[in-house]
């Protein structure tokens, strides 16, 4: 008990998001009439706001040096649809490759922001307000300013189904909720093995009930989800793209040197350059990584409106910061995690979808995710505040 | 002459754990130039700050009296409407406002809050040809000198109405002619009526200007010498600020056999990375053997902290030229991390702002530095580095919950552990510790000088930094003087002593004025 107690006092902040998220999802759940969490409107919960958790992932990283934001990455996704019909349309090029070369416009478009923040020191407001402007021209002038039609490909990505090749179950599309067995066998072989060599090294694990019933909630949830979306139309490209993407980023922000790194730098700077860290490169590599996943979102996106439009992505970087700071971001750096993120990413998914619903004005909408923000930072700034008397 | 302005009596503040000021009375005549000495920490600025309101009515005990009348000041405002005035070592001015704007700041020539610039710039004038500044009243005040810059401040403190002006410093940070020109605007003013409070590290300009000099030392006034009637020498000087009994404070330090040149550097020159022109390291020279304690003493300002910084890396400075030798090999470094991978460490003065990531456990700042050592890969193996961190806690003995406990929680003492512990398991040959006992009880002390003693009998250089004179001759055994950048003396543990050093660095100043 004790033991739980203290886990839960560490970790209050991330459990309180997930009970935030859990709760938001109960009274959507009840105000909609139990049409939010039927299959068809979670899986296109998902589809809808893929591409923001996508750029969550890598805003979360920026907000992490130091509770710098990225404007620009609304700006990059429309530039990188744009430079996907470019390529494809325009030019013919088969799909894969332009899709190549857009993920490349993307990590350059980032480098470029990166070169300014981390060597010529610019803020990175400044910085990525003026890239904002930038790369939303380039759009402009791609498209000149005109609405182009994708190729099929793009759409698979954004929003088919992976096919069923176990063959029709029905109403059950088998192929998910295989994977879905597949994937949490997979993670409690994985617990399994981390927890065994804890022990091989002497350490007190927590007690075997505690990890048996994490494991078994977990794997559960998993094939939950999967259930859920096999009742619908099954798994997406998309949500597989990003499920691996947080899966590696948040390998990358627990395990790695370079996480650890990017923590060091928020948590405090000084200390961080005279422990012998580069604080340039890591400020390069975080700003040059954004505009990548950025391109990442931007082809989601494209396949998903069919088309690169000039408007697209108008608005991104707000939805993409506030849901970082909903999952529990620092405004001052240093803390905050990858689900995190996706977590406040999922709140505001929600809200937008529910509200959607219910019909409520778009206009209350804004005004309802606006609070919800402040308040979100308010209790960050208070929980803070508290940790510093005790 | 005779009549008292000023009278503080009985004042007593505590910070938590230290009683910065113990029982101190202070009476200054309306008229003099009275003088403030004392070592660093000494509880000279926190007796001023208590004057002037920065620590608010109620936060110290004792009594306030200003020209007849009990103070009680809660902030800088009500003790400058009571006609004190406070100027700080480090300047509080505008750099891109105008030498006009900054004087009246806070203190506008205004009406209904509109501002009447004729009044302003006229005023202003009258006020810069009172200090004797040689500038428009239009000029920016980031384009003048550091210099003029202070003569601005004393014009701002003019501007009140001033009765009683306190300078913390005034010349720590001016060339000679500058602090020649300060002087004599100061016995000027006093000319006129005006009564001064210095405080000062250079005994000279003191016994130069003042007319009373207050001795103070660990929170108590040791002595109050008068012009004319006590003896006004540096030497009786020098010997209250520093003549205290040395008790039993530092572990014995073994005769450990101490080998040939570990570390060496030569004719190291760094300018000042915001000023090229400022030299802040001037040609220093010198070696640390392997299993030695050296030290450098020296005071505020002297540059040390630029010295050892300099040579982590480039971590400080500009225009760096200059030879390090290890083990008698030339080592080019030109960042931090070259430095650590070279067997270099550095813990910093200060450690909470420098030294530890506060938000972070103990395990994640011990292991920073090297990763390396935890990880296969790029892939860092958490219970490599639990084990390895717990090992450290355990051996410098880190009084926590465990190594997953923040260090923003952990006392002074044992936060200084954790830096001293991150730096161990970098496995360094040359460690730099730069103030490494600042701001913690004398109990942690003791056990931190246990260390440093260790790890010197493991073979390692290390160079010990401190402002506390009775630390550097407990702890080294060479002691390095630095002052105003140069290194200006050396003797061995036996040779030295307080007097000695302060004398040394008292003397180099002496000497270039």
């Amino acid at each position: 008990m004790e033991r739980i107690r203290d886990v839960l006092r560490h970790n209050i902040r991330q459990y309180g998001m997930l009970f935030a998220l859990i709760a938001i999802m109960l009274i959507f759940q009840i105000l909609t009439g139990g049409i939010l969490l039927r299959p068809i409107n979670v899986s296109r919960l998902i589809f809808q706001n893929s591409y923001i958790l996508i750029l969550a992932i890598g805003m979360m990283l920026c907000i992490l040096t130091g509770g710098h934001i990225d404007l620009s990455v609304g700006s990059i996704v429309a530039m990188v649809s744009a430079s996907s019909a470019l390529f494809s349309v325009k030019l013919g090029l088969p799909v894969p490759l332009s899709i190549f070369l857009s993920l490349i416009v993307g990590l350059l478009a980032g480098m470029w922001q990166g070169f300014w923040i981390a060597f010529v020191k610019i803020p990175p407001f400044i910085v990525t307000l003026a890239g904002m402007l930038i790369f939303n021209g380039v759009n402009n002038i791609i498209l000149s300013g005109k609405t182009v039609l994708l190729p099929q490909l793009y759409i698979t990505i954004a929003s088919d189904s992976i096919p069923d090749f176990i063959g029709s179950g029905g109403k059950l599309h088998l192929s998910t909720i295989v994977i879905g067995i597949i994937c949490s066998a997979l993670y409690i072989i994985m617990e399994l093995f981390s927890r065994a060599k804890k022990k091989k090294f002497g350490y007190d694990a927590g007690s075997d009930q505690l990890f048996i019933a994490k494991i078994i909630v977990i794997a559960l949830v998993i094939n939950l989800f999967t259930y859920w979306l096999a009742r619908a139309n099954g798994l997406t490209y998309a949500v597989i793209l990003l499920v691996v993407l947080i899966v590696i980023y948040s390998f990358i922000t627990n395990k790695t040197v370079a996480g650890r790194h990017i923590y060091a730098l928020g948590g405090n700077a000084k200390a961080a350059e005279l422990s012998g860290i580069n604080i340039k490169r890591v400020m390069f590599w975080v700003y040059a990584n954004m505009g990548f996943l950025a391109a990442i979102a931007g082809i989601v996106f494209a396949g998903r409106l069919n088309s690169a439009s000039p408007t697209a992505g108008d608005g991104f970087e707000l939805d993409t910061i506030a849901a970082c700071f909903i999952g529990g971001a620092s405004a001052s750096g240093g803390v905050g995690t990858i689900i995190g993120a996706i977590i406040g990413g999922f709140i505001m998914g929600i809200m937008n979808n529910g509200m959607s619903i219910m019909g409520i004005s778009t206009f209350w909408q804004s005004i309802i995710k606006g609070l919800v923000t402040i308040f979100a930072v308010a209790f960050d700034v208070y929980s803070k505040s508290k940790a510093k008397v005790a | 002459m005779s009549e008292i302005i000023l009278d503080m009596k009985n004042i007593t503040k505590v910070f938590p754990g230290v009683k910065a000021l113990d029982n101190v009375n202070l009476k200054v005549k309306r008229g003099e130039i009275h003088a403030l000495v004392g070592e660093n920490g000494a509880g000279k600025s926190t007796l001023m700050n208590v004057l002037s309101g920065i620590y608010p009515f109620g936060t110290y005990s004792g009594d306030v009296f200003f020209e007849g009348k009990k103070c009680e000041f809660k902030s800088v405002r009500d003790s400058e409407k009571a006609g004190i005035a406070i100027i700080h070592q480090e300047l509080a001015l505008n750099p891109y406002m105008t030498i006009a704007e900054n004087i009246f700041l806070c203190n506008e020539r205004s009406k209904y809050g509109i501002i009447n610039w004729d009044r302003t710039n006229q005023e202003a004038k009258k006020l810069i040809s009172k200090v004797g500044l040689k500038e428009k009243h239009s000029t920016l005040v980031m384009d003048i000198g550091v210099g003029k810059q202070q003569l601005v401040e004393i014009a701002k403190a003019l501007s009140k109405d001033v009765r009683l002006l306190i300078l913390d410093e005034p010349t720590a940070a001016l060339n000679d002619r500058d602090s020649d020109n300060l002087l004599n605007l100061l016995l000027e003013l006093n000319q006129q009526g005006l009564t001064c409070i210095i405080i000062s590290h250079k005994i000279h300009e003191v016994t130069r200007i003042a007319d009373q000099i207050t001795i103070i030392r660990d929170g108590m006034i040791v002595e109050t010498l008068v012009n004319g009637v006590d003896e006004f020498s540096e030497n009786r000087i020098i010997k209250g600020m520093v003549g205290r009994e040395l008790v039993n404070r530092f572990p014995p330090r073994e005769k450990v056999n101490i080998g040939e040149i570990g570390f060496e550097v030569k004719d190291w020159v760094v300018y000042d990375p915001l000023d090229d022109d400022r030299m802040r390291i001037k040609n220093v020279s010198f070696n640390v053997r392997k299993g030695e304690v050296v030290g450098i003493a020296g005071l505020m300002g002297a540059g040390r902290t630029e010295l050892v910084m300099s040579l982590f890396g480039r971590a400080y400075g500009k225009k760096i030229s200059g030879t390090i030798l290890k083990d008698g090999k030339k080592l080019l470094l030109k960042t931090v991390s070259e430095a650590i991978s070279e067997g270099m460490a550095y813990a910093t003065e200060d450690r909470k702002t420098a030294g530890l990531i506060l938000i972070d456990d103990i395990r994640r700042n011990i292991t920073l530095p090297r990763l390396d050592k935890v990880s296969k890969n790029s892939v860092i193996n958490e219970s490599l580095e639990v084990k390895a961190a717990e090992e450290q806690r355990k051996k410098l003995n880190i009084k926590s919950s465990g190594v997953y406990q923040k260090t923003g929680n952990l006392s002074g003492g044992n936060q200084q552990k954790v830096v001293l512990s991150k730096w161990i398991f970098s496995e360094p040959d040359v460690l730099f510790l730069d103030e490494p006992t600042r701001g913690i009880d004398v109990g942690a002390k003791y056990e931190i000088y246990t260390i440093i003693n260790q790890l010197a009998s493991q073979g390692k250089c290390i160079v010990v930094i401190s402002s506390e004179l009775p630390e550097i001759l407990g702890i080294c055994d060479r002691i390095y003087i630095m002052n105003e950048g140069s290194i200006v003396g050396e003797m061995s543990k036996e040779a030295a002593s307080p007097e000695k050093i302060m004398k040394c660095i008292l003397t180099s100043t002496s000497n270039r004025s």
